[in-house]
């Protein structure tokens, strides 16, 4: 097909918009597919043929956020609300075709609430509603192959704009007027660092995204990817005519498949119609995209030593200054931005900065979106606007903690991020109040832990990451990571001193100051607000070897107790190193030096006969 | 294990080195396609890139060995990547490796003797909301409970 000219574009988008059939979406991402999402999505078809339907489109999407009860779908039918349905195997399909489809009522038991209004096609959102979705605002919506829909729902208008109503200097001052700041963790305001770049006279400049997601628990990125990797792609297109890049890499980890698949089916679409290549829609705007490959190292989510990996090296950091905006890939001016802020950035030039910063607090506009996951019932992807608290992340959208157990601590800012209370579940969500209370916001990464985790082991759990990804340039990480995790494992195994909590404190000071990177700057922030926050159960590993959780084996031992036990037998055949003696009909006795403190004797003893102290 | 199998440029890795040739900081790219090819990378074949690419073998064993996705040893026919990110972690993916070290007879990062299996701990694959997950051949398992796992095995095994 040849290039489309602005008009051919303008009416693609008319032509496919809402259709008058009725539309079942089904969630397809990673997950979902994990979950079963083919199976039901053949289910669909099969009952809609069994019952000689028509006027049903059945079409793929990405995550709706609901990741707790997939595979979920969506049914559309125009002129009433969209039902969404969670849990839905095949036996459910089937039913919400003959119940739903056919007869007009809806299936209980499986119905989930609409997460958020529809930002576009809509001009009045309904406040009801505890997420609001910019980033998010296709994925569950469109499908993610298909570029049709995705101009439909004003795709690509923030393109038309930059390109023929704004100049580069009008981009500049929407991004800037928007208040956006990255969403990668540090979030530094994407207007300034933009114009770095853009002041700088260079033959050549690039922009790079940043799809390397290593905080290990998070996965917006990889789902906006999945769910809408067009926004991705007209967002690189507009920083790329803003600051006079020519050029865009995407850099995405290798871990994510399907994310790669759409990413580089998107490409070849776009390219086909001509809104990405050479000349786009006409102008003497040319914008060449290719995607380059992460390969398994947290660290090259670091900006330099992501440009060292794209460049074909070992991925280490080097010291800024000079920052990337101004010597970046191959020596060039670079943009690096992150997923989550290119996703935000069409939304900010079709609807314009100044609507954008009405979202969210003072300093932090917008929204943010948060992968809440561990010890949660809802767990799922959510975007809410900037300001919104903890309590109502974990405990409204989050339906607090399953199987009655007691919330103990949520965590942000992954292996950078720092544990926070229930004392501080009312703090509003923005970079600068979690940083105030000894967290950060991070990429996104929410994780839930409640009475069963114990905070020494996660403290470690942290620091054994950090310890793998340190890539050993500078003295203060390599042997500091190292150092305080020995510590750690010493504490959690029962041997630790008083004077321990200080040399931890000592070392997390020095590579907090001294390290070259953020990697090393951050590592010791998991132990040193573990420390703050549970002081008391810390020290209880200390001085009274025990933990509360019963998570640190060494702190841990099985016995029987000889009065319940009736000699089933059913824990000696389970435990893996035979350590447990007894005929049966007789109590049983474990071996305290051979147990290996697995677990499984208390697991399996229906008669409460293996007491854990 | 040493392998004594013979490794040879597949058509697929040479016509992907002539596509990436020309750009600049293709080594990743081509590795990357190298252990699509062979599940590894094998030392021939790191030596032939060298000489095709003509960049030296220490830095092609430079860049292998600092990023964890790239593999040295060949894993098993099925190898079983067990999710230990953070998400992962805290529902129980070590108690996961665990049972699968039992039911397999064999320990982390190696292969079972007769060469069918083998057991990785990796960070995060992105679906920490069926944690805990684990990943064979291309297919995710979430919302894992070990005794899930004898009937994942037998089933892989069956294939
Ligand atoms: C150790 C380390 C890991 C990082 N990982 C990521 C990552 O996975 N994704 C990301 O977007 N930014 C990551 N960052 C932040 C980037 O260096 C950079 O700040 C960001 O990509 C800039 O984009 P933004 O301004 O849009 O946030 C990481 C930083 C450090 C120090
Ligand atoms: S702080 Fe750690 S990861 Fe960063 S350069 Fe130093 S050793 Fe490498
Ligand atoms: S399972 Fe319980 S009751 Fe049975 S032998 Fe073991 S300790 Fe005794
Ligand atoms: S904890 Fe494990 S090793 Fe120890 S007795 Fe029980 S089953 Fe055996
Ligand atoms: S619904 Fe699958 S990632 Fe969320
Ligand atoms: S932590 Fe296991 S999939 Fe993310």
């Amino acid at each position: 097909m040849a290039t489309i000219t602005l008009t051919d574009l303008k009416k693609l988008r008319e032509d496919n918009k809402e259709s008058e059939n009725i539309h079942i979406i089904i969630g397809m991402g990673t997950c979902g597919i994990a979950a079963g999402a083919n199976k039901t999505f053949d289910a669909f078809l099969d009952e809609i043929k069994v019952n000689n339907l028509k006027n049903i489109t059945v079409k793929p999407t990405g995550c709706m956020g609901l990741c707790y009860v997939e595979p979920t779908i969506t049914v559309k039918t125009s002129g009433q609300p969209d039902i969404i349905y969670g849990n839905v195997n095949c036996e459910t399909a089937c039913k919400i075709i003959n119940e739903h489809i056919v007869e007009g009522k809806l299936v209980e038991g499986h119905i989930f609430e609409n997460p958020a209004a529809d930002i576009v096609n809509t001009e009045n959102y309904d406040s009801d509603y505890k997420q609001f979705r910019i980033v998010l605002r296709n994925c569950g919506v469109i499908d993610p192959e298909n570029i049709e829909e995705y101009i439909a729902r004003d795709g690509y208008i923030g393109l038309e704009k930059a390109l023929f109503e704004l100049s580069s200097d009008d981009i500049l001052n929407e991004v800037k007027k928007s208040g956006l700041r990255g969403r990668g963790g540090a979030g530094f305001p994407t207007g300034f660092k933009w114009e770095f770049t853009k002041q700088i006279e260079s033959d050549q400049k690039y922009i790079i995204c940043n799809a390397d997601e290593g905080d290990p628990g998070a996965y917006m990125d990889r789902a906006t990817l999945e769910g809408d990797p067009h926004s991705v792609i007209e967002a690189m297109m507009i920083a790329g005519k803003c600051v006079g890049a020519d050029k865009g890499v995407i850099y995405i980890r290798a871990e994510y498949p399907l994310a790669i698949e759409r990413l580089e089916i998107a490409m070849a679409q776009s390219k086909r119609l001509g809104l990405l290549g050479k000349n786009i829609l006409g102008t003497d705007f040319s914008f060449d995209l290719e995607i380059r490959l992460g390969a398994g190292a947290f660290v090259c989510g670091e900006e330099t030593a992501l440009l060292a990996s794209v460049e074909g090296n070992r991925g280490m950091p080097i010291p800024k200054p000079p920052f990337p905006a101004v010597k970046g890939l191959f020596g060039k001016p670079t943009v690096i931005n992150n997923v989550e802020t290119f996703a935000n950035i069409p939304v900010i030039i079709t609807k314009g900065g100044s609507w954008f910063a009405k979202i969210g607090t003072e300093k932090s506009k917008g929204t943010k979106v948060f992968a809440l996951t561990g010890k949660i019932k809802n767990s799922g992807l959510v975007e809410v606007p900037m300001g919104t608290t903890l309590h109502e992340i974990v405990f409204g959208i989050g339906g607090g903690i399953p199987n009655g157990k007691a919330f103990k601590a949520v965590q942000t800012g992954g292996p950078s991020g720092g544990v926070l209370t229930e004392a501080f579940l009312d703090t509003p969500i923005d970079f600068d109040s979690l940083v105030a209370v000894g967290s950060m916001m991070g990429s996104g990464g929410m994780i839930v832990m409640d009475e069963d985790d114990c905070m020494v082991d996660i403290a470690k759990f942290y620091l054994e990451f950090c310890v793998e990804e340190s890539c050993g340039k500078c003295a203060p990480c390599r042997i500091g990571t190292k150092k305080i995790y020995e510590l750690l494992d010493k504490i959690s195994q029962g041997k630790g001193e008083l004077s321990d909590l200080q040399k931890i404190k000592d070392m997390g000071a020095a590579m907090q100051k001294a390290s070259l990177c953020g990697l090393g700057q951050t590592a010791p922030n998991p132990v040193l607000s573990v420390i703050k926050a549970f002081e008391e159960e810390v020290l209880e590993h200390i001085n009274d070897k025990k933990c509360r959780a019963g998570k640190c084996k060494d702190l841990v031992t099985y016995t029987i107790d000889q009065e319940n036990c009736i000699g089933c037998t059913v824990c000696a055949r389970k435990c893996p190193v035979n350590c447990i003696e007894g005929a049966i009909k007789v109590a049983h006795k474990i071996d305290q030096s051979l147990c290996i403190k697995c677990g499984a004797c208390f697991e399996v003893c229906k008669f409460d006969a293996v007491i854990v102290s | 294990m040493q392998t004594t199998e013979e490794y040879k440029i597949t058509d697929a890795l040479a016509s992907f080195v002539e596509k990436w040739r020309e750009k600049p900081g293709n080594l990743i790219m081509i590795l990357h396609k190298a252990q699509s090819e062979y599940g590894f990378i094998p030392r021939k074949i790191a030596i032939e890139l060298g000489r095709i690419l003509d960049v030296p073998l220490a830095k092609i064993y430079g860049v292998i060995t600092f990023y964890n996705f790239f593999k040295l040893e060949k894993p098993g026919k099925h190898n079983i990547q067990v999710c230990t990110g953070t998400a992962c972690y805290l529902k129980g993916g070590i108690d996961i490796i665990e049972e699968l070290e039992i039911l397999l007879g064999t320990g982390v990062n190696t292969v079972t003797d007769d060469g069918l299996f083998s057991i990785e701990s990796v960070r995060c694959i992105g679906c920490c909301g069926l944690a805990p997950v684990l990943l064979i051949d291309g297919e995710i398992f979430g919302k894992l409970s070990k005794d899930d796992l004898p009937k994942i095995i037998a089933d892989i095994r069956d294939r």
